[in-house]
């Protein structure tokens, strides 16, 4: 049985001296009935996807919408000049991000985390600094980010068994605030933060996404979903060096879970991924359906 | 749920739910029906049908009946490798009530006459759960192995079934029974935690009253 509750995995860590991504791992182990190498063999390949889906960009293509496509290029660009208002390493975590969301809404290939229209937020705060790294002596190495990932896993995990990790169920809240939340506690993991670190990670980025809903204009993956997962890593970063910092949630995580869940209950299903409320019910987005379904026919 | 629904698939975006989702769905559809499906009637309700085309999800039940996986980079023109396959197809909207927002019923046939009715559900992360077979509700992901026995509703075929299982030292990790009505028609959905071997699948097949034997092995 997966894990219920974040509580119950930083149980296991106190009880056997482990850190979260091993306990992580143990469950899975046991779920699974796989050995711990067939278990990080798949995890690496998991990484290798996401690093292989962050090469395969391609600034020129545009979505068959045409909605979306080239800012991530557009934003990497910036990021060069070196004069960006949130430095260097954010504006790159900004531009992995839409990069990433981009290839989605291409019908290029991505690894879903936990969903394809969150794909981004994950690689957008893993990404640079594995690069940062390979540069870097004393930084953390790539079994490290493999390990992160199975933190971001665990805490995905718990959410989905709590709450939902589907927009046509809880809303955006549940595809990017997930992310969001399993990044953030990757960040903490892989800057040797301790499991409350991570929770207390988990907690505030979720808090700061909560609420919000699934409007795709004209049905589609593409707006406002490529620039969401902007909001996603870089509530990741700040709500991981928040927890790094001491910053505790007044909130535990799982209670910010349950929260969600009843928030994405009580959302109307206009917001759910029906591309009938919020931004997909705004005059332009109405014109812009128009014109996409001209495209299509 | 295991970690892996939560990191992957890795897919053809852009919709885990109604894109990677759709295809599993296609082709938990071309495994159940046993033979490479030549004709497809696909109905979409909910927000596959508010949203589906956008998303692919036309294309994406197609490229899973075509036996195409989740990452597959050819999903996007599935419909010309449709027309390759000599695979025909319609769609439809409909509204079924009491169902999964992301839901799909396909009748699909085969060359060979064979038939199936399916209706399944896109859960989000690219997972699926099929509903209703040839009629039936049932409730089932095909994730683990599963074996599905059709037979006339009388005495004695569970008994049959777990015991066939018994002796080839399979667990039965979850087990549901269903019936059109009493003394008709009925459908036992066994997921089990090993492989079933081939002669137990046939020995249940060559059962009097047991209409039919499909067997998803794990994916």
């Amino acid at each position: 049985m997966a894990f219920e509750s974040l509580e119950q995995i930083v149980q296991v860590c106190q009880k056997k001296s482990v850190s979260f991504a091993e306990a992580v791992i143990l469950e899975d182990q046991n779920d699974r009935l796989v050995t711990r190498e067939a278990t990080m063999q798949q995890m690496q390949h998991i990484w290798e996807s996401m690093l292989e889906a962050g090469r395969s960009y391609d600034e020129n293509r545009m979505s068959t919408s045409g909605l979306v496509g080239g800012d991530g290029g557009r934003m990497a660009r910036y990021a060069e000049t070196g004069n960006t208002l949130c430095g260097d390493r954010m504006s790159r975590v900004i531009s992995q991000a839409l990069q990433m969301g981009e290839s989605n809404a291409c019908m290029k290939r991505i690894v879903a985390a936990p969903t394809a229209g969150a794909c981004g937020v994950l690689p957008a705060v893993l990404i640079p600094l594995f690069k940062e790294s390979e540069e870097k002596h004393n930084a953390p190495a790539e079994t490290d980010f493999v390990l992160s990932l199975f933190v971001a896993a665990g805490i995905g995990q718990v959410i989905a068994t709590r709450a939902s990790i589907a927009g046509a169920s809880g809303g955006c809240q549940a595809e990017i605030g997930s992310s969001s939340a399993m990044a953030a506690g990757a960040l903490v993991f892989l800057r040797g933060g301790r499991c409350d670190a991570i929770l207390q990670a988990v907690a505030m980025s979720l808090k700061n996404l909560l609420g919000l809903v699934c409007d795709p204009v004209s049905g589609l993956v593409e707006v406002p979903c490529v620039k969401r997962n902007v909001i996603g890593a870089v509530n990741a970063m700040s709500a991981a060096d928040m927890a790094l910092a001491g910053i505790k949630s007044a909130i535990p995580a799982d209670q910010v879970i349950d929260a969600m869940k009843e928030v994405g209950d009580l959302m109307d299903v206009s917001l759910r991924e029906t591309g009938r409320g919020g931004l997909a019910a705004t005059k332009r987005a109405i014109e812009i359906s128009k014109k996409v379904q001209n495209i299509s026919q | 749920m295991n970690i892996y629904d939560i990191l992957g698939p890795v897919m053809v975006g852009p919709s885990s739910s109604h894109t990677a989702g759709a295809v599993r769905i296609g082709l938990i559809s071309r495994r159940l029906l046993g033979a490479p499906p030549v004709q497809a009637d696909i109905s979409l309700s909910g927000s596959f049908a508010a949203t589906g085309a956008g998303h692919g999800t036309d294309r994406a039940l197609i490229a899973g009946l075509l036996g195409m996986q989740p990452d597959d980079t050819r999903i996007p023109d599935s419909f010309s490798s449709a027309a390759e396959a000599g695979l025909t197809f319609t769609f439809h909207k409909i509204n079924l009530k009491d169902a999964h927002p992301n839901t799909a019923v396909l009748r699909v046939s085969s060359a060979n006459g064979r038939t199936l009715e399916i209706q399944a559900a896109s859960l989000g992360g690219g997972r699926i759960l099929v509903n209703r077979l040839d009629g039936i509700r049932v409730n089932f992901s095909g994730d683990a192995p599963t074996l599905i026995v059709h037979n006339l509703d009388k005495p004695g075929y569970v008994a049959e079934v777990t015991s066939v299982l018994s002796r080839g030292g399979i667990n039965i990790a979850t087990m549901q029974l269903y019936r059109n009505y009493r003394g008709g028609y009925a459908v036992m959905v066994v997921e089990t935690d090993q492989n079933v071997p081939e002669e137990s699948i046939e020995f249940l097949r060559q059962l009097d009253g047991v209409t039919k034997v499909t067997y998803l092995a794990a994916d």
